[in-house]
Formats: C-alpha cells, structure tokens, sequence
C-alpha cells in the first residue's frame, strides 16, 4: 500500500516536471526562433537568402551583409550620432539627478513641496503624445534637425533617474555630510567628494535603464532629425525598409548589428540589469 | 570661494545653483509643452502659418463624432486584452522558474534579452516573421501545418492579434522579472511551513506566492490599461496603422504631423493625456496603499 502510495506520487511528480519543462523549453523558442532565423539571415549572400528556407543553416560566415548594411546603409554614421547623443545625455541625466537628489533630500526650503508635486506630476505627461506642442517649442529654439533636439528632450523629460537617486540618498548617512562639516568642507565638496561617490549604485542604475531607453528611441530622432546624416541607429535602420526592402538578408545583418552593443552589454552586466530594472519599475 | 560663507549661506546658494538648470529643462519639455497643447486643441491651425483660428470644442466633438478618429482607440483591446495575458504567461513562468529548475539562469536571461532590444529591430524582426513565405508561414509547413497560413499583417481580421503578439514578445520580459524577484522575496521559512502542513504546489502557489505579488499585479494591471491606449511604435513601424490595425496615438501622430491638423491633433493628444493621467493616479494610489 505504502508502496503503490510512493510510485503513485513519484509518477505525478515525473509528470509536473516533464509539463514544467515543456512549458519553459516552449516560451525559449517561441523567443530565440523570431531571432535565429534572423541571424541565419544576415549571413546569407542574396542568391542563397533566395532560394534557401528561412529556417535552414548558412552555408557559410558570409560578413558582406553586414559591410553592406554598416557603411552603404549608413550604420556608421548612425553609431556616431546615437554615441553623442546617449554620452551627453546620460551624463547630463546623472548630473541632474544627482543634484536635485541631493538638495530635496537633504535641505529645507520653501516651495520644496511644490518642487516634488512638479516631479510627480511630470509622470502624468504622456511624451509621446505632447510631441504635438513639443515640437512647436523645439522648432522655436532653432534645434529642430540638431542633435541638440533629442538631447533637451531626454534631460527634460525624464523623472525616473530623479527618482532612483532620491532613493538612494536615503540611504546614504547624514552623518557622513556632519562628519565633513565639522573638517570645514564646503558643501560643494561634500557633493563632489562625498555623496556623487557614494550614489555609484544609483548612477550605474539610471545609467542602464536610460541609456537602453535612449539607445532605442525611435520616435524622437525619427520627428526631430530628419537629415540623414543625423539619424540614429534606430532611424538608421528603419530607413533600411525602403532601399533594402527586396534584399532582407541585408535588413536581418543590420538587425543584428543594432543587437550587438545591446547583446554584449546584457551578457557582460546581467545581475547589474536585472536589479536595475526591478528596482526602477517596483519603486 | 564658498569656504567663506556661513552653512546657511551656502545652502542658500546651492539649492538655487542646483534646481534652476533641471527645472528650467522640467518645465520648458514638460509642463509648457502639455499646456501649450491644452491651448493648441481650441484651435484649427495647419503648424505654420500665423494665423490660429479659435474654434472652441469643435476639435473634441469632431473627435468623438468621426469614426476616423476614434475607431483606432477600440483597438487598444486588443493590446489590453494581450497585456493581460502577458502578465498571466509572465507570473506562470517566473513561479516556475522559482522552483528546483535546471538552466534557471538561462531561462532567465532568455526571457528577459527582448525586452532591452531596439524598438526597430523588434519590429522588422516580426515583419520577416509574419510576411508571406517568412518564418511563421516556414514553420507551419516544416511542421505540416501549411493549411493554416494566413495573411498575418494583410487581413485586418488577424493584423491586430499578430501585432498583440509581438507586444507580448516584446515586453514580456520586464513583467516576468519583476515577479520573479517579488517571488524570490518570500521567505523559505513560510514555504517550509506550508510543506510541512502538506500543502501542495497548486495551494503553495494560490495562497502563498499569488499574494506576495499581488500589489505588482495591481500596479501592472493600471499600466496595462495606460500602455494599451499609447501603442505606437509597433504598429507604426510595422504596418504604418494600414489593414485596420491604426491606433489612437497613430492617428494623433498622423493628424499633426502629416495632415498638419494640429489643433485636432492636439485634442486626440489631450484624450490620451486625460486618460494615462488618470490611469498614474490611480496606480500611485495603489502603490501608497500597498506600502
């Protein structure tokens, strides 16, 4: 009886397992598939990308899709203009975060209240769609088709990364400031030296979720930076649809050029990211 | 140079030096343009010429009146309904990864990686996918399925269920992590309690690991709503809004930009305003209760 008991739990447990296994190896394809044929893709010559199936093997580590789409397609220039825009705004979102962080939570002042209420008011504004008025307001300050655009636009419109240093401030000691103070350090000092040290956490944070955020914004440079020698990677490559719309082997390589910088980022940083993300979407 | 200043003084200073910069960029990308927009949605002006032409509510009853305009809102369900279910396959899979699982941090890597990819490439990969003869239409006949391929982006009965999907595929990620951690959080003590009654996993997961993520699934539940009425990117880039599967967000962008109606433009853009500003609120609410 004990006996019939045990094989009859050991058979149900097998067969939880299998169905658990079933289940995670499913969603994994259902998420590598999408990608794999597109990587098969990119390293096909188009007269093989023609006549082969979608899901067979690359005969051979083809690379002159990816020449084609990285200099003709004008992923160069993409890189450069998304470099420029993402180092200056990341350090400007840092900076900015970082000072505001740090002077709401540390000081008293009047207007404080109102000052947080505008933050979190700001999180009621839905960018995509303001861009109607937006536009208008960037076209008046003379930085419509400049990189200049996108970049006013990602520091003046961005709560999280206030957000995740206000956090952190919390946790770093007042007595630390106190300590500082009774040596005679300047507050500037105390900012420099002693809090923007300590909010490492928090501004390697905003660093991951802005600067993924930035690195694939489509919709900004694609209404402020027409020109193409102004586009973005994202606006790169959705550009790719016109010229290359017959030859998909060239648009599968400039995918997976986008994905690189992206890929190695993940792979390098992985516990890094998924905290960042936990922590930025829960609080 | 501030070594001089008393304490107060330099904080004075300070507070001053360190808000203007950030507010002025606060208020002049943010506040100004939704207001600016507030105003803009009682004229009709084509975004050039000097003249604006006040026309009180008739761009908010033209809204509501032509089916132009707010047909596309009514397929945010689809986007709704397919948020849903992303948080249902989101918590299944994170309350599996949560158990004795081989590969864990594989899985977990795999099913988050989409959620960091560029926009674009998101939407040209599912174009490839879903185009005729693409991947979809090959695996169906590798799998001796070949009767059921459609056409997943040109029928406008379907369009919108495929770009659902790709929403899901997309996004999924975020969901699933965030439930992940919330589940992990649980203490191993109250599961070894719960073993220890005989619980057994269906009763593990009903009363022990469904309310621990319960205020996340609340607070994403808000967000669902509030992403369903801003779809864009997708949909944009995929299929331009062709075949039935525009979107109210397309369509502001369309009547603003490429049909210079700003004023009606700016209308549609205040109804998304209303209704995602409406959606923050209550999740702040939500999330305040929650703590």
């Amino acid at each position: 009886m004990k006996n019939e008991n045990y094989t009859a739990m050991k058979v149900k447990h097998t067969i939880t397992s299998i169905l658990k296994y079933a289940s995670l190896i499913l969603a994994a394809i259902i998420v590598i598939v999408p990608l794999l044929v597109v990587l098969f893709g990119a390293f096909k010559p188009l007269k093989e990308f023609s006549i082969s199936g979608k899901l067979d093997i690359p005969k051979s580590l083809y690379l002159g899709n990816f020449v084609t789409a990285f200099k003709d397609g004008g992923m160069i220039t993409g890189l450069k203009n998304t470099v420029i825009i993402m180092a200056v705004s990341l350090t400007g979102t840092i900076i900015f975060g970082a000072m505001v962080a740090y002077v709401l939570n540390r000081f008293k002042f009047a207007g404080k209240k109102v000052i947080l209420g505008a933050y979190l008011g700001a999180m009621l504004v839905p960018m995509v769609t303001t861009q109607v008025a937006t536009f208008q307001i960037i076209n008046f300050l003379g930085l419509y088709g400049k990189l200049g655009a996108p970049i006013v636009l990602y520091l003046g419109a961005d709560v999280m990364s206030l957000y995740i240093m206000l956090l952190f401030m919390e946790s770093i000691s007042v007595s630390l400031d106190e300590a500082a103070m009774l040596e005679g350090a300047s507050i500037p000092f105390i900012f420099f030296r002693i809090i923007l040290p300590n909010l490492k956490p928090a501004i390697a944070t905003v660093a991951i979720i802005r600067g993924v955020a930035i690195y694939n914004d489509f919709y900004i440079p694609f209404l402020y930076l027409p020109d193409e020698n102004k586009r973005t990677l994202s606006t790169t490559l959705y550009k790719f649809m016109g010229p290359y719309g017959g030859q998909w082997n060239i648009i599968c390589a400039g995918i997976i050029l986008i994905m690189i910088p992206t890929t190695v980022i993940f792979l390098s940083m992985q516990k890094y990211i998924y905290s960042g993300f936990v922590n930025g979407s829960v609080k | 140079m501030f070594k001089k200043l008393s304490y107060k003084k330099q904080e004075k200073v300070i507070v001053c030096l360190f808000l203007f910069v950030p507010l002025l960029f606060l208020i002049v990308f943010t506040f100004l343009p939704a207001l600016y927009m507030f105003r803009l949605s009682f004229v009709e002006w084509n975004g050039f010429s000097g003249v604006k032409k006040w026309v009180g509510l008739a761009n908010y009853i033209e809204i509501f009146k032509n089916p132009d305009y707010f047909k596309p809102l009514l397929n945010s369900l689809y986007y709704f309904v397919g948020g849903l279910l992303q948080l249902v396959i989101a918590f299944y899979l994170a309350v599996l990864l949560n158990s004795k699982i081989k590969g864990k941090s594989i899985f977990k890597a795999l099913y988050f990686f989409p959620f960091l990819l560029n926009g674009v490439a998101v939407s040209l990969i599912f174009i490839f996918f879903f185009r005729p003869d693409g991947t979809l239409d090959s695996i169906l006949k590798v799998l001796g399925m070949g009767g059921f391929i459609q056409q997943w982006l040109g029928n406008s009965k379907i369009i919108n269920f495929s770009l659902a999907g790709v929403s899901i595929w997309r996004y999924i990620g975020l969901n699933f992590i965030v439930f992940l951690g919330a589940i992990q959080s649980v203490s191993p003590e109250v599961i070894e309690a719960a073993d220890l009654d005989g619980a057994s996993e269906w009763q593990k997961v009903l009363y022990i690991t469904l309310p621990s993520v319960r205020s996340i699934m609340e607070l994403n539940f808000i967000l669902t709503i509030s992403g369903a009425i801003s779809v864009f990117e997708i949909p944009y880039i995929m299929t331009s809004g062709a075949n039935g599967s525009s979107t109210f967000v397309i369509q502001t962008v369309n009547t603003a930009f490429k049909f210079q109606q700003v004023g009606l433009g700016s209308a549609m853009a205040m109804v998304v305003l209303v209704i995602v500003g409406i959606a923050t609120i209550i999740q702040n609410r939500f999330f305040k209760e929650a703590e």
